[in-house]
């Protein structure tokens, strides 16, 4: 597979490889996408925005440059967001690989950050000297303002063209919680959605706060993904009981509505609206007990996000559904 | 996630051009109606006063007219309403002032008209519309919509002489909204263009500056009409097919 170079979610020519219960793969135009579906399924999507989450400033006692990536809250309460989980790099900018980036200036405690119009402080280190706990110094909608004008969307090497909020908010971005965009919304417009609805496929949404896909830190990346927030909302769990009852099948759209469903369901059965925080990694010992089938980005072997394409085909198939992705010149994440 | 008749609390508007005339006093009576309210304008300092001044409100600096600012906007709305039921798209540009003929009126000023009447409003609406559509569908086993509006101009009708970049943008403004509201109605969001008539505001003034204010509607008196409107088309009983 290549990377993805383009900014550009919603290519004309996009393509989706199709993989049925069977294990046989058909490579689709993207364009097909609402005809793989039968009268009485639901499709489930992740309706979070995508802030712009990466901030860049200077940490007050070294006066050193620093890049914060803004990374999780506990909670999605729009009163409750000064603090915030953050990965924090050093001098430098998106076009150096994560990997290459330099360290923060040593991060401790009571440190002061200057964001831009944002001021932060350093609650705690989160067992990580990239890692962090910051809290802001403002009122909510002075933080909203302060993240709006100044925060870029976090953006990684292999995409040169500094992306804008516009290249990261799929067609039904609805509350802006996650910290990058859940990939696999892009394959949604309005043309799409009528598609779906003249066919008989229910559509709901549920929230979830994506979080970052890469730090470039070894020890980082092993404890991705991050745990996650989400709301979980009525219409959404009942729609799903009434596919379920019709024998309709529940397709996710994206790992987080993946993760964030089976969360749920883990939690308490029969599924329940509300809120919730995503803790757990979804993988071959999976036991899936809401979603029937995913649609995902590709993903590399070895990322959390291929592990979780484990908990919905055999290693064969997806060993096979890789090879007919570098045959037909997929582009990965 | 709550419902929502226009006198419940848990109503969530925003409201552009919020901080003079007709929006001003659209944020007033839907704040008096206990709405939760998000207003924009372009004025940082008259955006933080009005906010101060109607607790739970929030005030949002930008100007609808620029394209960097719509995903902004759309963040600040949806971040602090936690979502959004209603937008009313009310900040307008009269284009050059004094009125001009459209023939002595510059491609530059037209193109300004149209950046605040008819592509700002395009833009914000297309950033929120997941937020309406996630509306809609919360609303949809109690017959509720979300709801667009669009305030138009009996100049988007009439072709007026000299409201030239005026009208057009709005003319433009209106049948937008016509097709969008095609296109969005399975979708259980409502566009709706309303014509608020011609009041005493300040953009009157500044198009029509010998009008007695007396013989102009006030600003409140519209706005009513438009919550009216606004309530109507979030009640209608068929929402999708």
């Amino acid at each position: 597979m290549k990377a993805a170079t383009a900014p550009i979610q919603r290519p004309r020519d996009a393509r989706l490889l199709a993989v049925d219960a069977r294990g046989a793969i058909r490579d689709l135009p993207r364009h097909v996408f609402a005809d793989l579906f039968e009268p009485g399924d639901l499709l489930v999507a992740n309706d979070a925005a995508t802030l712009p989450a990466s901030l860049t400033g200077v940490h007050l006692r070294s006066g050193l440059p620093l890049e914060v990536r803004l990374a999780g809250r506990n909670s999605l309460a729009a009163a409750d967001m000064r603090a915030f989980s953050a990965v924090v790099f050093g001098a430098g900018h998106h076009r150096t690989r994560t990997e290459e980036r330099a360290p923060p200036p040593a991060l401790r405690p009571g440190d002061s950050l200057a964001l831009g119009p944002l001021r932060a402080s350093l609650r705690r280190m989160l067992g990580h000297p990239r890692l962090v706990e910051l809290a802001f110094e403002a009122s909510p909608d002075a933080v909203w303002a302060g993240i709006a004008a100044h925060g870029r969307p976090i953006q990684y090497a292999h995409v040169a063209q500094a992306l804008r909020l516009w290249d990261v908010w799929s067609a039904v971005a609805a509350r802006p919680i996650a910290f990058e965009p859940p990939p696999a919304g892009f394959v949604l417009d309005w043309a799409v959605l009528h598609a779906l609805r003249a066919r008989g496929v229910g559509f709901q949404t549920l929230t979830h706060a994506a979080g970052i896909s890469s730090t470039g830190d070894p020890a980082l990346d092993a404890r991705l993904p991050f745990d996650e927030a989400y709301d979980l909302p009525a219409p959404t769990v009942q729609a799903i009981v009434e596919t379920r009852a019709g024998g309709g099948r529940i397709v996710a759209l994206g790992t987080t509505v993946a993760r964030a469903l089976e969360h749920a369901a883990s939690v308490q059965m029969p599924l329940r609206p509300g809120t919730g925080l995503a803790t757990q990694r979804l993988g071959p010992d999976t036991a899936l007990r809401i979603v029937d089938t995913i649609v995902s980005g590709t993903h590399e072997s070895g990322t959390s996000h291929h592990e979780l394409l484990r908990a919905f085909a055999s290693d064969a198939v997806l060993a096979r559904a890789g090879q007919a992705l570098e045959r037909h010149g997929y582009r990965t994440h | 996630m709550k419902h929502t008749p226009l006198d419940s609390p848990a109503l969530r508007v925003a409201v552009t051009g919020g901080t003079a005339g007709l929006g001003l006093a659209l944020v007033e009576a839907l704040h008096a109606r206990g709405a939760q309210l998000a207003f924009v304008a372009r004025d940082a300092v008259r955006v933080a006063a009005i906010a101060r001044g109607l607790a739970g409100c929030h005030g949002i600096a930008a100007d609808v007219a620029r394209k960097d600012d719509a995903h902004r906007i759309a963040l600040q709305v949806t971040a602090a309403l936690g979502g959004l039921d209603v937008l009313v798209n009310n900040a307008s540009s009269l284009g050059p002032v004094p009125l001009r003929a459209l023939a002595d009126t510059d491609c530059e000023d037209l193109e300004e008209a149209l950046d605040t009447n008819l592509l700002g409003p395009f833009r914000l609406t297309k950033a929120l519309l997941g937020a309406l559509a996630a509306s809609a569908r919360a609303g949809r086993a109690s017959g509720r919509r979300a709801v667009v509006v669009n305030i138009t101009s009996d100049a988007a009708v009439t072709p007026y002489a000299g409201w030239s970049a005026y009208g057009a943008s709005k003319a433009a403004l209106a049948h937008m909204s016509r097709i969008w509201d095609e296109e969005l109605r399975e979708h259980g969001v409502r566009m709706v263009a309303l014509d608020p008539g011609d009041m005493g505001t300040p953009l009157y003034a500044l198009a029509v500056p010998d009008t007695d204010p007396a013989t102009l509607k006030r600003p409140r008196g519209s706005a009513l009409e438009i919550l009216a409107a606004i309530e109507a088309a979030i009640r209608a009983e068929e929402v999708g097919p």
